[in-house]
């Protein structure tokens, strides 16, 4: 549970504003929700492990990467966990034999999509893709690579972004406008021709609403967006930073 | 009649090739070239990467002297951010190489070359291999897979990894040596001297067997080339270049390496993706020169270091001017490793070397840089060129086994022309042909930085371009 569900909560009780709790189940266990915590949120708070990649706590869901996919007995469509709320009596599996396979095909995929080369990464051992990797069991890439030329904008004065290394995970895109509240970031292309974009696709370093804060950089799973001068293995992630700001955030709008 | 013959494989070498032995209308040997058939393309591939990337980049050209590429890439890195590296750092790489060193050269002699040396280099093709040398020489086996393990560890407790690490990095090293490992490497000096110096004992008595070996392998004058310090001592990590022609004079010294355009031409020739450096001045093909072991002590005053000196003069004593057959590079090697662990033991031993200031920090300052070091293999070069951002726009390598090429090429035709007669491979033909390409322990993987699925081969060919034979 992050800071910000506690804050939600306790606001709520303030409020008296009646919230309905559900009952239903995850992986055989009884488990009791709120009627507006998504599936993800009920499981983390069992501590039942579900894959996540484009998920943060602390920013909006935004159901990209499919990882979290989850089946629901009676369900023939395997639904993101992360961007759907439980219901009374369902019962939730997170782990069968479909799911796995499915979530290392998506896995395999992303890696098909650009050109990931773990060994001379910056984000190399500290990297959430690589380390998804490892826990799904992924060991063979069973499509073909597409290996698209992707130029790197090291443009800006600290930050470099590298396309080769980006998932569209869109934690970047979402934190820039969640929570600095500037908005550099966004999306333009479709599907597999998607690109996240500085301002409206110019340098990353001319863009006149980037104030510079990093956090795009610090959230981001990957070594796509990283600090310059960073050596092969060197860039590690602070995120300790977001509950606070997500926390204070809460506070401002009370 | 037109005739050639192939020889294949010729195994026991790093990355792979081809040779083609090319005969005149009367059945002897007239030419015969060293291809290098495959394509790697680093030098473009790397175009558009930030220039921090790239010590780990080039690393994989490699798995047997990665550090060599990232130590010269790290330095050409050292002079775009303009820095001064701490002179820890400076140690620390040095005591890298060191481990490098030891373990490649290990390879190269041990497990590559010696069961030519022990076993003979007619003895049954099917045992003449480390395991061979196991049986026949248990002793002298398992020094050499001690004495690369010693290597290997030595670099893991430095880099963290004994096979591509990232621990060099541009302005430094990324992490300071710990004291536990500054007592570990120290404990393993001494059984690595012993174990080097049993060697060296043995190798030299046997040097006897091979009076025609050393004759005609690649036993020719040439230039020589290789890094020295300010006082002319052996210098694998930080030297100057120097050029020595084929009676010891030294025709070029103190070269700044950033200058190495102005001293070295590439030329291509069609049948080798492998490029052939030439010496400019005496332009080309006549600026033959060599560079690897044997060079490199050719060209120094002497190693610095007491018990490699000793055998260092012994060396040079072998012949009146510098060593010209190439045959000597094992011998060479061995007095490298023995240098290389008398530097580590004492660098190890400078009440600096735990210091922890071990990096400088800066953008890219300036567009360009070039970094030179003496691989195993030979003299090792890398030319970067980047724009603004740091991202790199250009990349030139020369790499220890291209110096050589027009060399090898060279001591092919030698060992051909003394041991093949008719248009038939014999079997003490192959393997020596083998052998001499061993002499240099070249890299194709490396030098065009290859990549590839072919095995060595030999081929001797007709006038008319007809394979005659193949091996």
């Amino acid at each position: 549970m992050t800071a910000a569900d506690a804050f939600s909560r306790k606001k709520s009780n303030t409020e008296a504003r009646s919230v309905r709790i559900l009952t239903f189940k995850i992986d055989d266990r009884d488990v009791s929700a709120r009627e507006d915590e998504t599936i993800l949120a009920v499981a983390r708070q069992n501590n039942i492990y579900i894959p996540t990649l484009c998920h943060l706590d602390g920013l909006s869901e935004r159901g990209a990467c499919r990882l979290c996919i989850v089946e629901i007995k009676g369900s023939p469509k395997l639904v993101p966990a992360c961007v759907t709320r439980g219901r009374e009596g369902i019962e939730v599996i997170t782990n069968s034999e479909r799911i796995a396979d499915y979530r290392r095909k998506i896995l395999e995929l992303i890696f098909t999509e650009r050109n990931h080369v773990c060994s001379v990464c910056v984000s190399n051992g500290h990297c959430e893709l690589q380390q998804l990797a490892v826990n799904l069991g992924m060991t063979h890439v069973h499509y073909d690579y597409l290996y698209p030329r992707l130029a790197i904008d090291a443009s800006h004065e600290r930050f470099s972004l590298d396309h080769d290394r980006c998932v569209l995970c869109l934690r970047c895109v979402r934190v820039c406008d969640e929570i600095e509240g500037a908005h550099t970031w966004d999306v333009m292309k479709r599907g597999i021709n998607s690109r996240v974009i500085t301002d409206l696709n110019q340098p990353w370093g001319s863009s006149s609403t980037c104030t510079g804060c990093g956090k795009c950089v610090q959230v981001c799973p990957t070594g796509a967006l990283s600090e310059k001068g960073k050596s092969v293995a060197e860039m590690v992630k602070r995120r300790q930073f977001l509950p606070y700001l997500q926390l204070m955030r809460g506070v401002d709008r009370e | 009649m037109g005739q050639q013959v192939v020889i294949e494989p010729v195994s026991r070498i790093e990355g792979h090739g081809k040779i083609s032995i090319i005969l005149d209308d009367a059945g002897r040997v007239a030419d015969a070239r060293l291809h290098v058939t495959q394509y790697r393309g680093f030098e473009k591939f790397c175009e558009g990467r930030p220039f921090t990337e790239m010590p780990s980049l080039v690393e994989r050209i490699c798995g047997i002297c990665p550090i060599s590429h990232s130590l010269a890439s790290v330095k050409a890195c050292d002079e775009i951010l303009g820095v001064q590296v701490p002179t820890t750092a400076m140690k620390l790489r040095r005591l890298l190489n060191c481990g490098e060193f030891i373990q490649s050269h290990s390879v190269s002699f041990f497990y590559l070359s010696s069961p030519d040396l022990l076993l003979g280099m007619d003895s049954d093709p099917a045992k003449r291999n480390i395991l061979g040398v196991l049986e026949k020489h248990p002793a002298l086996a398992r020094d050499g897979i001690r004495l690369r393990q010693i290597g290997q560890r030595i670099i893991e407790w430095f880099a963290g990894k004994r096979i591509h690490p990232a621990w060099v990095v541009p302005g430094g090293v990324n992490a300071p040596l710990t004291a536990d490992h500054r007592e570990n490497m120290l404990a393993l000096v001494p059984e690595a001297v012993d174990i080097i110096q049993r060697t060296l004992a043995v190798f030299k008595q046997s040097l006897e067997n091979y009076r025609e070996e050393i004759r005609t392998f690649a036993n020719f004058p040439t230039y020589f080339m290789g890094l020295v310090d300010a006082q002319g001592n052996l210098d694998h990590v930080d030297g100057k270049l120097r050029f020595m022609d084929a009676k010891g004079n030294i025709v070029a010294d103190q070269i700044d390496p950033a200058r190495y355009q102005e001293y070295i031409g590439e030329a291509v020739e069609e049948y080798s993706y492998l490029k052939s450096p030439y010496y400019k001045p005496l332009g080309y093909p006549e600026g033959i020169y060599r560079v690897g072991p044997a060079a490199r002590l050719n060209v120094c005053n002497g190693c610095g270091t007491p018990l490699a000196d000793q055998e260092w003069a012994e060396f040079r004593s072998l012949e009146r001017g510098p060593v010209l057959s190439s045959f000597y590079n094992h011998y060479a090697r061995l007095i490298e490793i023995l240098y290389s662990i008398e530097t580590l033991d004492r660098l190890l031993q400078d009440p600096d070397i735990l210091n922890t200031r071990t990096r400088a920090f800066a953008q890219p300052n300036y567009t360009a840089g070039i970094g030179v070091v003496e691989a195993p293999r030979g003299t090792l070069f890398h030319h970067y060129q980047v724009d603004d951002c740091g991202l790199m726009t250009w990349a030139n390598m020369i790499v220890a086994t291209g110096n050589n090429n027009l060399a090898m090429n060279r001591g092919v035709l030698q060992v051909a022309k003394r041991f093949i007669d008719g248009p038939k491979l014999t079997d003490a033909a192959v393997n020596r042909i083998q052998a001499v390409v061993r002499a240099f322990d070249p890299c194709l993987s490396c030098s065009t930085h290859v990549l590839g699925q072919q095995e060595f081969s030999i081929a001797l060919i007709g006038p008319d371009g007809k394979v005659l034979d193949q091996a």
